[in-house]
């Protein structure tokens, strides 16, 4: 910087730099401290929570299973002809026995099973078994008999062809089933009909959230509008009643539905003191889709009252005065003037209900019975019990994609940072 | 809904009334499933329900026996230590990390704000079984899952956005001239936040850090698949009893728990009112 002076051109700064270099070193540092203090939380979110995200995505298409256990059987298959008709060659079974008797001392043979009986029924009985006898056979014979003899699976292309098909390392098969679809011989086809069950679930878990949100804007929106319309002292504590529900544990809000929906419980009780009901005509509002809607539109409804009440607030009373006097009645100021301008607050409290309830998981596993499950509950069952992970994962990568949906339309509507917490 | 003009119809007046009484149903909704455990968290009889004794408001048909189970029986019990031992810690780590960021994310030039913004609300936008579906997968690969380590960073990954919401929001009202004085007067970076902004942005991040660890306190989901028996959590010992045998018990922890939750709502309410106070905002 030393021919500073000499150049006439550029402002300089007090310690001799031309000005416009020495602002922009300010602003870089300036975000550079910015981006000091972002750091660890970024790092944190992404190692604790990102990179879950993306573990989940990349068990969605991994397949590696069957490529590692079966090496030179993937290899020596990639000449035979599917489309054939006829059970690959002697060099396959070959390859077959050699990458069998590895697999069975590594154990992984049963693992491979479970793997592929998710694309056909009966292969991991059938590895099971020809684990047991692998040992047994000799390496000079007839390995194709031999074989067959053990399972005559091992006879038919049907087998060699779902091998094939999924000896890649990434699969879309996981995907295909969460749509209640398979790669079969001529490629993607729909599943019998009573192995559906995904899309009717992502249908149930979709129009069960919107009877949810509807529910709550239509419980909710009289309440926010009293809230904006009151004095701010009434308001005030009136908004406790809403607040308390929105602090208080899930569990203890779903445990109270629990205890007030049984057959034996207070409502039901209530109203064969009353005499609505008869005592052996009890009401059935647990365990089924009533019990979900009740018990979610009660947990939900406060998320659709304060983003109502938010944006009521900033409607000037004075506009429903100034229709009523310009002859309008009642309904007509409420319906031409008010209204549309609580819409975006319908809009906020609409989508974030919505998002909230599918992917709810707790409730309907408490008090949804069979009918009143989500696509959440399905997502958990294969994890835990069914060790499904792939189709887990698959499932719970659609469900995702809505979500996200979802919240950028949220964004583009509301922006996140109008987020607005009690 | 201004008061009811001397003038109206009787129509009109109907529907203010009528009107008002819808509302308080609703109010009644929204509140009666609290209410009607408390009661019921003192019936000694294994039912859910109210028992004839207790309608006559008999002194002997209420007990406290449900709490008695809840202080004394060894499940519970660990149930609450381990609740005690996560939340508190979590809350922690977030509320560190969480604030620290959030002044990062003041400041007047921060390159992808928004993209840096929307990864760190996105625990709270994810749905929680895609979370702890995800964490389920990733932890079990680095040895995380089952561990008291694993819960406790597992749930603080859910408490940032709360804090980062909240902390943000106090920020936005701060005023930027008095860190400069406090520099203009020779006061370092350092003791300028612990002097001058920390004590002003201190309420956004007490009601931040409640969040925060209500959300831990709460949590059931991630922590059903994260956690093992080790790190069996209050709301996951009322989970497995709600699920399996329903004990009458759960309605003494439900109580409990309510309280709790009614301190922790007057506390940020009254941080709410002061910050907006400090801040000279009128009083909403």
């Amino acid at each position: 910087m030393a021919n500073g002076e000499n150049v006439p051109g550029p402002i300089l700064a007090a310690d001799g730099r031309p000005l416009r270099q020495s602002l922009a070193r300010a602003l870089r540092l300036q975000k550079l401290r910015a981006l000091m203090l972002i750091a660890p939380l970024l790092i944190f979110i992404l190692v604790t929570f990102a990179a879950p995200i993306a573990d989940m995505l990349f068990r969605s298409v991994e397949n590696a299973i069957v490529p590692d256990t079966l090496p030179l059987t993937v290899a020596a298959l990639e000449d035979w002809d599917d489309a054939s008709g006829q059970p690959p060659g002697e060099k396959v079974f070959a390859a077959l026995r050699r990458d069998l008797l590895a697999a069975v001392a590594a154990k992984a043979h049963t693992k491979l099973g479970s793997r592929l009986n998710y694309e056909q029924t009966g292969v991991a009985s059938l590895l099971r078994k020809t684990g047991r006898r692998v040992k047994r056979m000799e390496e000079d014979g007839d390995l194709a008999a031999q074989f067959a003899e053990v399972h005559k699976s091992w006879a038919d292309p049907e087998t060699w062809a779902t091998i094939k098909r999924f000896s890649s390392a990434y699969t879309s098969g996981y995907f295909l089933n969460a749509v209640d679809a398979k790669l079969g011989a001529t490629g993607i086809e729909a599943r019998p009909e009573n192995e559906r069950i995904y899309i009717f679930l992502f249908e149930r878990t979709l129009l069960l959230s919107v009877v949810i949100t509807v529910a709550c804007l239509l419980i909710g929106y009289p309440v926010a509008f009293l809230l904006a319309t009151l004095p701010m002292r009434t308001s005030n504590m009136l908004m406790i009643l809403v607040l308390l529900p929105f602090w208080t544990s899930l569990l203890v809000r779903t445990s109270a539905w629990k205890v007030l929906l049984q057959q034996q419980g207070v409502i039901n009780d209530t109203l064969v003191f009353i005499g609505l009901v008869a005592d052996d005509g009890r009401l059935a509002m647990i365990n089924n889709q009533t019990g979900t809607i009740i018990a979610m539109t009660h947990i939900l409804l406060p998320f659709m009252i304060l983003p109502l009440y938010s944006v009521m607030r900033t409607i000037p009373p004075s506009y429903m005065r100034a229709a009523k006097s310009l002859g309008a009645t009642d309904w007509t100021a409420f319906w031409r003037v008010y209204f549309p301008q609580s819409v975006p607050g319908i809009g906020a409290g609409a989508i974030l209900v919505f998002i909230l309830s599918i992917g709810y998981y707790i409730t309907p596993e408490l008090v949804g019975g069979t009918s009143g499950t989500f696509i959440s509950n399905r997502i958990a069952y294969h994890i835990s019990s069914s060790l499904n992970w792939g189709l887990a994962a698959a499932l719970g990568v659609i469900l995702l994609v809505v979500v996200l949906v979802l919240y950028w339309l949220y964004d583009r509507i509301i922006g996140i940072d109008n987020v607005k917490l009690g | 809904m201004a008061a009811l003009p001397p003038y109206a119809s009787t129509g009109q007046k109907a529907w203010y009334w009528g009107f008002r009484l819808i509302c308080v149903l609703i109010f009644f909704f929204l509140i009666f499933p609290l209410l009607v455990i408390v009661p019921l968290s003192f019936n000694p009889l294994p039912y859910f329900t109210f028992t004839p004794g207790m309608l006559a408001l008999e002194a002997d048909a209420y007990s406290m026996v449900n709490y008695n189970d809840f202080f004394t029986n060894i499940d519970w019990q660990n149930a609450l230590y381990n609740s005690v031992r996560i939340a508190p810690v979590a809350t922690l780590l977030s509320v560190s990390l969480g604030t620290l960021a959030a002044i990062g994310l003041s400041q007047s030039h921060v390159p992808f704000r928004g993209a840096i913004m929307a990864v760190l609300i996105s625990p709270m936008i994810v749905p929680l079984i895609i979370s702890a579906a995800g964490m389920y997968f990733f932890y079990s690969r680095i040895g995380l899952q089952g561990t008291y380590v694993g819960v406790v960073l597992a749930h603080a990954a859910l408490g940032i956005p709360f804090v980062i919401i909240t902390v943000t929001a106090t920020l936005v009202g701060f005023d930027r001239s008095l860190t400069r004085a406090a520099a203009n007067l020779g006061a370092n970076p350092v003791r300028t936040f612990f002097k001058v902004q920390a004590p002003l942005i201190l309420p956004g991040v007490i009601s931040g850090g409640l969040f925060a660890f209500i959300t831990s306190f709460d949590e059931v989901v991630v922590v059903l698949f994260v956690g093992s028996a080790g790190q069996k959590t209050l709301p996951w010992q009322m989970f497995t009893g709600l699920r399996e045998q329903i004990s009458p018990t759960i309605l003494a922890v439900a109580t409990i728990l309510v309280v709790i939750s009614i301190c922790l709502l007057t506390t940020v309410e009254l941080l709410r009112r002061r910050s907006e106070r400090l801040r000279g905002m009128s009083p909403q």
